[in-house]
């Protein structure tokens, strides 16, 4: 503290001198520290764990196979099955098959999106639609996508047009469902903040709710997605046609019909992998640099 | 005070030539920038009815700093959402000039946005051009000691640093009015201390009319100009004090000292008359 004599005090200077120099030491004190974990130790603590659990899960395979617990048709070795994805994948067969079921399951999860966010945004903001058609949309989380499949048919018969409604029906409440909860969550802090910089509806919704929301919302976008997925399998396992093209489904329903017990197997465990593998490249990354731009991962030291 | 030397259409500050404030030149003499005549305010609760607020009366000159103070329940936020606007009184009016701007006492900036970005937004339904906006963040970086600070992102700053871009967001509206919600209460005594220094040379940069809300007597004294006692339960102005202490204000000095303990001993008196009997 400087000396209060007389010739400070007739300055009338309310800064004192030191005041600069002290924030500038407040600030380096306090500034967070920035260190962030080694990419090949994040990688490690991510990435073996899960392979470890599939080596173990592949081992009480291959010991049940052995003991022979169930006959060859039921429950083929794990080479055997590893032998026919080889061949459906070194055949080409595998990724176009892969492929008519996963650009179907995109494009149906990107029109559940473009339709649930209206509908998500509307029932978080009018508090009559919430009262009224809220409950409605939840409810419709817990049906079971395989019984729209009768009604999809009656509406489009066998045709891409039914595959797509059972896919939205699937999605649509999910994604929904997130961006209302997403915005449920927003701290009401960050609404008077809007209102005081004079945002009006419009403003608040989309500089203050929409991104607040965003890691709700993108829970919603990862549960959508799974819907959708399963939403699909299901549309694809019961009805075959040749109108519908040939995704995993259907090759999973002839291998049933073949009682091609690999290529049934197979079936399961590319559906699985795609299923996982579009939650690791789209919607990890997207996951991590929203959290991590606000300072909110979730990673413990 | 600070003289002011008016240049074309702008108004300079003569002591502080870091800052050009975008302040149109008016003649702000004689109008109040806030002005509370006779509020009220009263809240349903489960209950029943409870006053926060009865017959409350304040004006505050432009360029003026007042500290509004009082224990726990004398209804400080209520009366500055009133003035903010978030909120109406039951009875009486409140009028301000413009729309004031509001600090709380957490810095509550936007986590996806930058440090600039959230003072860009407040600038964005200020009216400024987009075109000015970034050399106007930076002016207001400037003021606050965050220059070359626009990047970082919210969880990248300290308390202090927070409360500091809060500030620069808060002036980043250009209103002639700044609301203060005890914005220092959650800092660290060291950081409190130098952001007193801050504001004060903040507010004598800008000639903003401040009216900051705290429970804290010395910082009430060590800040404003006036300090305003509101008795709780309603809150009702109890008391006044006109500050006038030269020099370094700082929070240890002896003389306000001896007037927060003036008005600590008004506050006590005023908190003991509701214990129950």
């Amino acid at each position: 503290m400087p000396a209060l004599d007389d010739s400070v005090i007739t300055k009338d200077e309310v800064e004192r001198e030191d005041t600069a120099a002290v924030g500038a030491g407040l600030d380096v004190l306090e500034e967070p520290d920035r260190i962030r974990e080694p990419w090949w130790r994040r990688l490690g603590s991510s990435i073996v764990p899960p392979i470890l659990a599939l080596g173990v899960v592949l081992v009480i395979w291959e010991i049940v196979y052995l003991l022979g617990v169930k006959p060859e048709v039921m429950l083929p070795s794990p080479t055997a099955v590893w032998d026919e994805l080889l061949r459906l994948l070194e055949g080409g067969q595998a990724w176009e098959t892969i492929w008519t079921s996963l650009s179907r399951g995109l494009i149906g999860f990107a029109m559940a999106i473009v339709i649930a966010v209206p509908i998500g945004l509307a029932i978080a903001r009018f508090s009559w639609l919430r009262a009224s058609f809220g409950p409605l949309l939840s409810g419709l989380q817990s049906m079971p996508s395989v019984a729209w499949v009768p009604l999809a048919i009656l509406w489009f018969q066998i045709s891409p047009a039914m595959i797509y409604m059972v896919v939205l029906l699937g999605a649509v409440p999910s994604i929904a469902n997130g961006l209302t909860a997403g915005i449920d969550q927003v701290p009401p802090l960050y609404s008077r903040v809007g209102h005081v910089l004079g945002l009006g509806w419009w403003g608040q919704t989309r500089h203050v709710l929409l991104p607040a929301a965003l890691p709700g919302f993108l829970a919603g976008l990862r549960q959508g997605w799974a819907f959708s997925w399963r939403s699909l399998m299901a549309a694809e396992l019961i009805v075959t046609s040749s109108k519908l093209g040939f995704g995993l489904g259907q090759l999973m329903n002839q291998g049933r019909d073949l009682s091609d017990a690999p290529l049934l197997y197979a079936g399961l465990i590319l559906i699985f992998v795609v299923g996982v593998g579009v939650e690791l490249i789209l919607f990890r990354p997207l996951e991590r640099a929203i959290l991590d731009a606000r300072g909110l991962s979730t990673k413990k030291r | 005070m600070t003289t002011l030397v008016g240049e074309s259409d702008l108004v300079y500050y003569e002591d502080d030539p870091r800052v050009v404030p975008l302040l149109p030149e008016e003649d702000h003499s004689g109008e109040a920038a806030v002005i509370i005549d006779g509020v009220s305010k009263v809240f349903t609760g489960r209950r029943g009815k409870v006053a926060a607020l009865d017959n409350i009366s304040l004006s505050v000159a432009p360029g003026e700093f007042v500290c509004l103070l009082g224990a726990s329940g004398c209804g400080k936020s209520t009366l500055l959402n009133l003035i903010s606007k978030l909120d109406y009184p039951t009875t009486g009016t409140v009028t301000t000039k413009g729309n004031p701007a509001l600090m709380f006492q957490e810095a509550a900036l936007f986590p996806w946005l930058t440090a600039g970005q959230n003072i860009g937004l407040a600038l964005k339904y200020a009216g400024v051009p987009k075109k000015q906006s970034k050399a106007r963040i930076e002016e207001l970086l400037d003021l606050v000691r965050l220059s070359g600070h626009s990047d970082r992102r919210i969880h990248e700053l300290s308390g202090g640093q927070r409360q500091r871009v809060a500030l620069a967001r808060a002036l980043g509206q250009n209103s002639d009015v700044l609301l203060m919600d005890e914005p220092f209460a959650a800092l660290d005594a060291i950081t409190r201390d130098v952001m007193h220094d801050e504001l004060t040379r903040v507010w004598k940069a800008t000639g903003n009319s401040i009216v900051f809300v705290t429970h804290n007597v010395r910082e009430a004294v060590r800040l404003g100009q006036r300090v305003v006692l509101l008795s709780s339960r309603p809150g009702r102005v109890v008391g006044e004090w006109k500050v006038n202490i030269k020099g370094p204000r700082t929070i240890e000095h002896p003389e306000v000292g001896a007037l927060a303990a003036e008005i600590t001993l008004r506050l006590r008196e005023e908190i003991a008359s509701h214990a129950r009997p």
